[in-house]
């Protein structure tokens, strides 16, 4: 499943997608995330999954664009996010990577 | 100042809320069911109730959410109830589900609307459904699912007002338009206006206003917002992807002008309901009630 | 040389006019529906002041939202161009600028040189702008003035959790039911929209001096909350609101 949490408001899209087939449940983006966004436990949106999956914290989920921002200074390219680096099976993806936008 | 707000909101429920129903599905003898599950939907504006015997749907109620959401899950229990010769204990096993799920009392479990509006709409509309949009009263969600009703993908947005129920309460409160007519209003116009432009509500409702000094009629306005608010869930949608069969569920599902609008902007057909489609988040938790009661049960 | 500013904002329209960089006079007045219309109202009573007339003015700059309509500036601005450089004039020292209007919030990282080095803006969303206050502030029934001023009285800080200015007033409503007081909604409400633009001004960079533009200046709630999150104080102009205009008048004098 591709579980994407986040949302768009009049100033762009923000999600984080993470693809439950991928996730291992592993916890390691757990860590790196210094807004504390991530936590692994039953898959809330698969009540027949009996594996843990990686999620986006509920009450971090509406904060995304700001959360994400120290990880994304504005004007500058970045290559991989600590999330995205921790995940080994590459189950972490983010909608938007520049905070620059005109 | 308190008296100001009790009345701003008393004419609220006038307007924007969708009429409460009930029904019981005729020809089903409850007693001889090998079990009966219960889904309990408590939404931020209405909380529904849905029995089910066998897997198969037999009762359903859809009343408003009260301040306390333990109660209006029982009350709308009771209304779903009544009339059958079925009582609450006669349940085997309940799942709540929707914005208040964690306080459904007599519940054994919650589980989220992504996975039960899935269910729900599998069950309701047929295993040809791929995409499902639900918006209800403070979201939009969009599920893309298999032939079984499993989720594969989904995005939800419950951040902000732009493209959920409440954008259409704000328009209905501002216009004093009841949510029922809204459709049918925003299509006598003499030609489709140009969308409303503003995606936050708060700006829309001050374009609107705006528009109306500005001597639009009535309707033109109703016109502009809808094909806003059709525009701004399509971009949700197409984030998503779009699959055949498409079907819609929640309130927004019955605000036509907003419907054959977004059918227009994305260039698809949306699967017509034959039931209240406030009801699939309860439907998908009492068929996910039935898996998990049974699952018990072979333990 | 006389130059004028005009900032077209999304609430007011504000024009100065300059003498070699000297601010001779400046005029502000509410937006409206006839924008090219209004810009030139506000111009004129700009040279009314300064007991001018529009043939003295050299140059006219124009910058804000709906810039670009108005036919009789001949030197463009962009908004965050126009905060920088109007920033920099009045205060040498300042590296950030934050500029918070009604239904927009910037930050932005120049060099001494007033080159641009980064930006992050909030716009199209009422969450992060001066918008959310005024609806806020009606919904407990407090003037915007009002609602700044007795954030400063609360005594607890309170998280409001709702991110849109619509779910907000909901949540507010349950505030009152709740009896919690006035000081302690307006402070939350002050509070949201600080941690979204100092979000903002941390991404871009904090440098030593910082300094606060727009309108939402004035709010001395916001501002107390601004200070807290940043653990700073910002640098505020006298009239926060002229800085954009100013900006576009030296501008023009190019």
């Amino acid at each position: 499943m591709l579980a994407n949490y986040g949302y768009k408001d009049g100033s762009g899209e923000y999600f984080i997608t993470i693809d439950t087939e991928k996730c291992n449940g592993c916890g390691a983006c757990i860590e790196p995330c210094p807004e504390h966004c991530f936590q692994i436990g039953s898959d809330e949106n698969d009540p027949l999954r009996d594996e843990p999956v990686a999620a986006v914290v509920p009450g971090q989920r509406q904060k995304l664009k700001y959360l994400c921002m120290p990880c994304k200074p504005a004007g500058r390219a970045v290559n991989k996010l600590p999330c995205e680096e921790a995940c080994t099976p590459g189950a972490i993806s983010h909608s938007w990577y520049h905070v620059l936008q005109r | 100042m308190t008296t100001g707000t009790e009345k701003r909101k008393e004419k609220k429920v006038e307007y924007w809320k969708w009429p409460e129903s009930r029904s019981t599905t005729p020809g089903i003898d409850w007693t001889k069911a090998s079990i009966i599950t219960c889904g309990i939907d408590v939404g931020s504006v209405s909380s529904q109730a849905v029995i089910m015997t066998d897997g198969k749907l037999f009762a359903y109620s859809s009343r408003r959410t009260g301040y306390n959401s333990p109660e209006s899950a029982r009350n709308a229990l009771n209304w779903a109830l009544e009339g059958t010769g079925m009582k609450p204990e006669d349940i085997h096993y309940t799942v709540g589900t929707g914005y208040g799920r964690v306080n459904v009392p007599f519940a054994q479990r919650a589980i989220t609307e992504i996975a039960c509006h899935a269910r729900g709409a599998n069950y309701l509309y047929g295993p040809s459904v791929r995409t499902i949009l639900d918006v209800g009263g403070q979201d939009c969600k969009v599920i893309r699912c298999d032939e079984r009703g499993k989720v594969e993908t989904f995005l939800m947005n419950d951040k902000c007002a732009a493209g959920t129920g409440r954008g259409m309460e704000i328009i209905a409160d501002l216009l004093s338009v009841p949510v029922q007519d809204i459709g049918r209003l925003s299509f006598e116009v003499d030609e489709e206006p140009p969308p409303v432009s503003s995606t936050c509500t708060i700006f829309a409702k001050a374009e609107a206003t705006g528009l109306l000094e500005s001597g639009w009629p009535l309707n033109r306005v109703l016109a502009a917002y809808c094909r806003a608010m059709a525009h701004r869930i399509g971009e949700l949608i197409l984030r998503a992807g779009v699959a055949k069969d498409f079907a819609m569920t929640g309130g927004m599902a019955k605000n036509e002008g907003v419907v054959k609008r977004l059918a227009k902007e994305l260039n698809i057909d949306i699967l017509p309901p034959s039931f209240d489609t406030q009801i699939a988040g309860a439907v998908g938790a009492a068929l996910f009630a039935k898996v998990l009661a049974e699952k018990e049960q072979k333990k | 040389m006389i130059t004028a500013g005009i900032d077209m904002g999304s609430a007011t329209i504000k024009a100065v006019i300059l003498k070699d960089g000297k601010v001779l006079a400046q005029n502000i007045i509410d937006t409206g529906r006839e924008k090219e219309k209004l810009a030139k109202e506000a111009l004129d009573g700009a040279l009314k002041k300064a007991k001018l007339s529009l043939s003295d003015v050299e140059h006219i700059g124009v910058t804000g939202v709906g810039y670009k309509i108005i036919p009789f500036a001949d030197k463009q601005v962009t908004v965050v161009g126009a905060d920088a450089k109007g920033a920099l004039y009045l205060f040498p020292s300042v590296r950030t600028v934050i500029d918070i209007g009604a239904e927009e919030g910037r930050a932005i990282k120049c060099t001494p040189d007033g080159r641009i080095v980064d930006f992050a803006i909030n716009e199209k969303c009422a969450a992060g702008a001066g918008s959310f206050t005024e609806s806020m502030s009606r919904a407990i029934e407090l003037s915007v003035q009002e609602f700044a001023k007795v954030s400063l009285e609360s005594t607890q800080s309170i998280p409001l959790n709702a991110q849109c200015a619509v779910f907000a007033e909901s949540e507010v409503v349950g505030l009152i039911h709740a009896k919690t007081s006035k000081a302690d909604i307006a402070r939350a409400v002050h509070d949201g929209i600080s941690a979204r633009i100092s979000a903002m001004a941390r991404t871009v960079g904090l440098g030593k001096d910082v300094l606060l533009i727009g309108g939402m200046a004035r709010n001395v709630g916001l501002v107390a909350s601004l200070n807290k999150d940043l653990e700073l104080e910002v640098m505020i102009p006298k009239e926060p609101e002229f800085i954009g205009a100013i900006g576009a008048a030296l501008s023009a004098a190019e």
